[in-house]
C-alpha cells in the first residue's frame, strides 16, 4: 500500500499528498463554501430559465440580436488581438528589453488601469468627435474634415477597449517574463536560436498561462461593459440584456440572455484550456533578470516612441482632461466629505483586495492538495460572474443575500426567540463578500497562472518531510506565489475602487465612495462635474501601482 | 490564536448590522434613483423644518425596484424617489408602492402629473422639446414632433439613442396619441432624417448642432439651460412644439410611499411637503425643471424660454406603452 502510494506520489495531477487523504477535507470544505458563495448569485442568473418564456424573446431574435451578436463578435476579435498585441509587446519590452525611458515605463504603463474605460470613452468621444477640437481645428484650417474617420465607430470602441483593458495582459505577462528570468533564454541562444525565435518559441509559450488569464480578464470586461459602449453607441450582446430589463421591464429575459452569455465564456475558456492540453509550465533554476537586450538605433526609438504613444492616449490625455474638468468644478464640489469618499474607496478596496486574494489562494491550493473534478467544476464556475453585467450581478448577489438573511432571521426566531430584520443586506460585510464574488475571477486568474509555475515536486517534497498542509501553503507556496498574489490583490483594489453597480446597491446607508460619486454626476448627464471623483479615483488608483512596481523591483531585479 | 479569533469575530460583528441602532421614530428611509446633489438639499431642508432625519441611498431605479421587491416586508425603505414616469409606472405595476389619499397631493399636484390610483406623485415637470439652429433655421419653419419626419429636413435631424428612456417616453405618448401606425410613420421619417449616428447624450446632440453637423433635435429643457449658462453664446435655441395640437412632452421625477413603510404616516407627510411652495422651489432650482405645482415660479433662466402648453395625457401611458415604444424603434431601425 504505501510502497505503490509513494510511486503514484511523483505523479503531479494526483496533488501534493497523492492517494493520500492527508487532512484535505477541511480545505476541501472551505473550498467549496467559498465557491458556493460565489456561485450563487450566477446560479439565480441561470434560474431565470424556471420562468415562462416571454415576448421579449422572439422580439429581439427578429430585430437586434443579429445584429448585436455580429457586433459582439467583431468586438472580442477586435479587442482580443489588441491587447494580446499590446500587453504581451510592452511587457516584452519592459522586462526583457533595454531602451531609453524603460525604467519609467515599466510602471508608467500599468496606470491606465487606473482609468475606467467608460472615461476614456467619454474623453475620447469629446475630444474626437464632430463637434470635439480636433475636427473643429480642422475644420477651421481646411474648412472641412468630412475626410476625417468617424470616431464613434467599430475601430474607435475597438481602440478604446484596447488601450483600456490591455494592462491586464501587460501585468500578468510581465510577471511572467520576469519569472522566467534569462536563462531559459540564453540555452535557447546556446541552442542557435535568434532574440525573436527565442521569443516566440520559449518565452511566449511558457508565459501562455498568464497571457490567457490576462486575455481572458481583458474579454470578459469586454462582454460586461456597457458604459463604454454606449457612448460609442455600439450595441452589443449587453444592449440587449438592458434592453430586456429597462426598455422592456423584463428582468426574467435579461438573466436569461445572460446566462448565454455565461454559457459563451464557460466554453470559450474550456476550449483555451484544452488546446494547452497536458502542457505544463513550472520554472526551474535560478531567476536572473540581467542583463536585457539592448536596443539602439531606430529598435531603441522605436520601442519608446510606442510605449509613449500607449502612455498618452490611454493616460495622460484622459487625465489632462479630467483635471481640465476637474478645476472648473472644484471651487463648487471639492468640500471634506471628499476625505471620506477618499477613506471609504481604499478602506472597501484594500479588505476586499485581501480577502480576495486570500480566497483565490485557498481555491487553488486545495485543488493542488487534491486536483479533482468537483473542486475544478465548482472554481470554474465560480469565477464566471465576472462576466455578467455588473447590474445583473449585483441584483443576483442582492437576491442571495435577501435570501440568506431570511434563513438568519427564521432561525433567530425559532431558536432564539429573537426577531431581525436585516443582518446582511445593508451591512459592510454583504458590501465586502459582494466584491469577492464579482471578482473572484480577477484574483484566482493571476494566482492560479503562479501555482502553475511552481513545480509540484517542490511541494510533494515538502510533504514527505514531514510538512503540514498548512505549512506548505505558508513556508513554501506563499513566498513563491508573492508576485501573483500581490497582482491580484492589486487587480482586485483597482476593480472594487472603480465598481459601480453593486457598490450602490449594497452600500450600508452613508458609505458613499468615489465610484459612487462619478455615478451621481454622470445620472444626469453632468460629466464635467464627474471629472473631480474620476480623478481623485486615479490618484488613489496610483498607490497600489506604485507598490506593486516597487515590489516586484525588489523581487526580482 | 485566542486573540486572533476575537478581533476577527468582533469585526465581522462590527460589519454586520447586529449593531445597526433601530430606527428612531422620527426618521425616514429613502431609496432614490434622483441624484445626490439633487435630493440631498431637499432632505437637509426638511430635517430642519420637520426635525425628521432622512437616511437614504441612491442607485439606478431598476435595481432599486428589485432590491424593495427582494427585501419585502422587510425592506427598511419608505419612501421611493426616482426619475421617469415610466418607472415609476413600473413600480406601482411591481407592488412594491401604496395608494395614497391626501388632500393636500391632489390639490398641489395636476392630475396628469400623477397616477390615477395615487401610488405615486410627480414632484418635478421635465419638458421635452425641440432644440434648432438660430443660423441655419427659422423659426417659423418649425411646427411639431411629426414633421421632423418630413423631407425638408432630410440629413439636417439629430436625436439622442433610442435606448434613453426619455425618447421611449416621448414616443410612447406618441403611441398613445396617433396609434402604432402613424407613430411608426414618422419614427421611420426620422430615421430617414438623421444627419449622423444617433448621439450617447442630450449635450453633444446639441454640441453637434452648434458645430453645424446638423439643424435640429429633441432635448430635455434642462440640458439646453446647463449648457447656455457655460456658453451664453451659443448659437442653439428651444422651439415649443404641437402648441396647436397635444402640448409639449412632458415627463417628471416622482415619488411613491413603499408597501411596506415603517414609517407611513410620517413619509406621507414628507410626500405632502415635497409638493409645496418650499420643496418645489428647491426642486426647481436644482436642476433647472419646472415644478409640478403650478402655483410655483420656475427659475428665472427657465422662465425666459417662455411658457408652452403641455401635454395633459397622462404620464403613466409613458409606462403602460414604453415596451410598444421600444419594440417600435428596433423595428424602424431606430438605433
Amino acid at each position: 500500500m504505501s510502497s505503490s502510494a509513494s510511486h503514484r506520489n511523483t505523479r503531479p495531477e494526483l496533488g501534493i499528498s497523492g492517494s493520500l487523504d492527508v487532512g484535505v477535507w477541511p480545505w476541501r470544505l472551505a473550498s467549496l463554501a467559498i465557491a458556493a458563495i460565489v456561485a450563487a448569485p450566477i446560479l439565480i442568473v441561470f434560474a431565470a430559465w424556471l420562468g415562462p418564456a416571454t415576448e421579449t424573446w422572439p422580439h429581439l431574435v427578429n430585430t437586434v440580436l443579429p445584429g448585436l451578436l455580429r457586433n459582439t463578435l467583431v468586438l472580442i476579435l477586435g479587442v482580443g488581438s489588441g491587447v494580446f498585441l499590446l500587453g504581451v509587446g510592452l511587457a516584452w519590452l519592459t522586462t526583457m528589453c533595454e531602451f531609453p525611458g524603460r525604467r519609467f515605463f515599466e510602471w508608467a504603463l500599468m496606470l491606465p488601469l487606473a482609468i475606467p474605460a467608460y472615461v476614456l470613452a467619454f474623453v475620447v468621444v469629446g475630444l474626437f468627435d464632430y463637434s470635439g477640437p480636433v475636427q473643429g481645428t480642422m475644420r477651421d484650417w481646411f474648412g472641412s474634415s468630412s475626410w476625417f474617420p468617424s470616431v464613434r465607430s467599430e475601430g474607435g470602441v475597438i481602440l478604446v477597449m484596447t488601450l483600456a483593458f490591455y494592462p491586464y495582459v501587460y501585468m500578468l505577462a510581465r510577471t511572467a517574463f520576469m519569472g522566467q528570468g534569462r536563462n531559459v533564454l540564453d540555452t535557447g541562444r546556446v541552442l542557435g536560436l535568434s532574440p525573436w525565435a527565442s521569443f516566440l518559441r520559449i518565452s511566449l509559450p511558457m508565459a501562455r498561462p498568464a497571457i490567457a488569464a490576462g486575455i481572458a480578464l481583458a474579454l470578459m470586461e469586454t462582454l460586461a461593459d456597457f458604459g463604454a459602449v454606449s457612448i460609442f453607441n455600439y450595441d452589443t450582446f449587453t444592449t440587449a440584456i438592458y434592453k430586456a430589463w429597462f426598455g422592456f421591464f423584463d428582468l426574467a429575459a435579461a438573466a436569461q440572455l445572460a446566462s448565454l452569455l455565461l454559457l459563451f465564456v464557460a466554453v470559450a475558456l474550456v476550449v483555451e484550456k484544452q488546446m494547452r492540453g497536458r502542457a505544463r509550465y513550472e520554472v526551474t533554476g535560478k531567476l536572473v533578470n540581467e542583463p536585457r537586450f539592448h536596443l539602439i538605433g531606430w529598435r531603441a526609438a522605436g520601442a519608446s516612441l510606442t510605449a509613449g504613444i500607449v502612455m498618452l492616449v490611454a493616460f495622460i490625455i484622459p487625465v489632462a482632461k479630467l483635471a481640465m474638468w476637474a478645476w472648473e468644478s472644484a471651487l463648487s464640489d471639492l468640500d471634506m466629505r471628499y476625505f471620506r469618499f477618499f477613506f471609504n474607496t481604499l478602506f472597501l478596496g484594500t479588505l476586499a483586495a485581501g480577502l480576495t486574494a486570500f480566497a483565490a489562494v485557498l481555491l487553488a491550493y486545495t485543488y493542488r492538495l487534491r486536483p479533482e473534478h468537483l473542486t475544478r467544476a465548482a472554481i470554474r464556475f465560480a469565477t464566471l460572474g465576472y462576466a455578467l453585467p455588473g447590474s445583473v450581478l449585483a441584483v443576483g448577489i442582492m437576491l442571495s443575500f435577501v435570501w440568506l438573511d431570511q434563513q438568519i432571521s427564521n432561525t433567530a426566531l425559532a431558536v432564539f426567540d429573537v426577531k431581525l430584520t436585516q443582518v446582511l443586506t445593508g451591512s459592510l460585510l454583504a458590501l465586502l463578500l459582494a466584491y469577492v464574488v464579482r471578482f473572484m475571477a480577477v484574483a484566482y486568474g493571476p494566482v492560479d497562472s503562479a501555482f502553475e509555475r511552481i513545480k509540484p515536486s517542490l511541494l510533494q517534497a515538502a510533504r514527505s518531510l514531514g510538512a503540514s498542509n498548512w505549512q506548505i501553503l505558508w513556508r513554501v507556496s506563499i513566498p513563491m506565489l508573492r508576485a501573483g498574489m500581490f497582482s491580484a490583490a492589486l487587480l482586485v483594489f483597482v476593480e472594487v475602487m472603480k465598481e459601480m453597480p453593486a457598490t450602490l446597491l449594497l452600500r450600508p446607508f452613508g458609505w458613499d465612495t468615489l465610484a459612487t460619486r462619478i455615478f451621481e454626476m454622470t445620472a444626469e448627464g453632468e460629466w464635467e462635474r464627474a471629472a473631480l471623483p474620476a480623478l481623485t479615483l486615479v490618484l488613489a488608483g496610483l498607490i497600489p501601482v506604485v507598490m506593486l512596481v516597487r515590489r516586484s523591483n525588489s523581487r526580482w531585479a | 490564536m485566542k486573540v486572533w479569533l476575537t478581533s476577527i469575530l468582533t469585526l465581522l460583528v462590527w460589519m454586520t448590522g447586529f449593531l445597526v441602532p433601530a430606527q428612531a421614530a422620527d426618521e425616514l428611509v429613502v431609496y432614490s434613483a434622483r441624484n445626490e446633489q439633487l435630493v440631498r438639499p431637499l432632505f437637509d431642508a426638511y430635517t430642519r423644518a420637520s426635525g425628521t432625519s432622512i437616511r437614504f441611498i441612491t442607485d439606478k431605479a431598476g435595481p432599486l425596484m428589485q432590491r424593495l421587491k427582494a427585501e419585502g416586508a422587510n425592506t427598511p425603505a419608505d419612501l421611493l424617489i426616482t426619475v421617469d414616469a415610466g418607472n415609476l409606472w413600473r413600480a406601482a405595476e411591481e407592488g412594491v408602492l401604496q395608494p395614497v389619499k391626501s388632500a393636500v397631493l391632489s390639490k398641489n399636484i395636476p392630475a396628469h402629473l400623477r397616477d390615477p390610483g395615487n401610488q405615486w406623485f410627480g414632484l418635478s415637470v421635465r419638458a421635452r422639446t425641440i432644440v434648432y439652429s438660430t443660423v441655419r433655421v427659422k423659426p417659423s419653419e418649425l411646427s411639431t414632433y411629426e414633421d421632423l419626419a418630413s423631407a425638408k429636413w432630410k440629413k439636417r435631424l439629430c436625436l439622442r439613442t433610442s435606448k434613453k428612456v426619455y425618447n421611449q417616453s416621448l414616443v410612447a405618448t406618441m403611441i398613445a396619441r396617433l396609434g402604432e401606425e402613424k407613430t411608426d410613420e414618422v419614427i421611420r421619417g426620422w430615421v430617414a432624417n438623421l444627419a449622423t449616428d444617433v448621439f450617447s447624450n442630450d449635450t453633444s446632440l446639441m454640441q453637434a448642432i452648434e458645430a453645424g453637423q446638423c439643424d435640429v433635435g429633441i432635448v430635455n429643457t434642462y440640458y439646453y439651460g446647463r449648457l447656455k449658462k457655460k456658453q451664453p453664446n451659443l448659437d442653439v435655441a428651444l422651439f415649443w412644439p404641437n402648441q396647436e395640437t397635444s402640448g409639449v412632452h412632458v415627463n417628471v421625477s416622482g415619488a411613491g410611499v413603499t408597501r411596506y413603510a415603517k414609517h407611513r404616516d410620517s413619509a406621507v407627510k414628507f410626500l405632502e411637503w415635497l409638493s409645496t411652495p418650499p420643496a418645489q422651489k428647491i426642486l426647481a432650482e436644482s436642476n433647472m425643471e419646472y415644478p409640478a405645482n403650478p402655483q410655483v415660479k420656475p427659475d428665472p433662466l427657465v422662465a425666459s424660454w417662455g411658457s408652452f402648453k403641455q401635454d395633459t395625457l397622462n404620464v403613466s401611458n409613458a409606462g403602460k406603452l414604453q415596451s410598444s415604444a421600444v419594440m417600435l424603434m428596433d423595428r424602424t431601425g431606430y438605433r
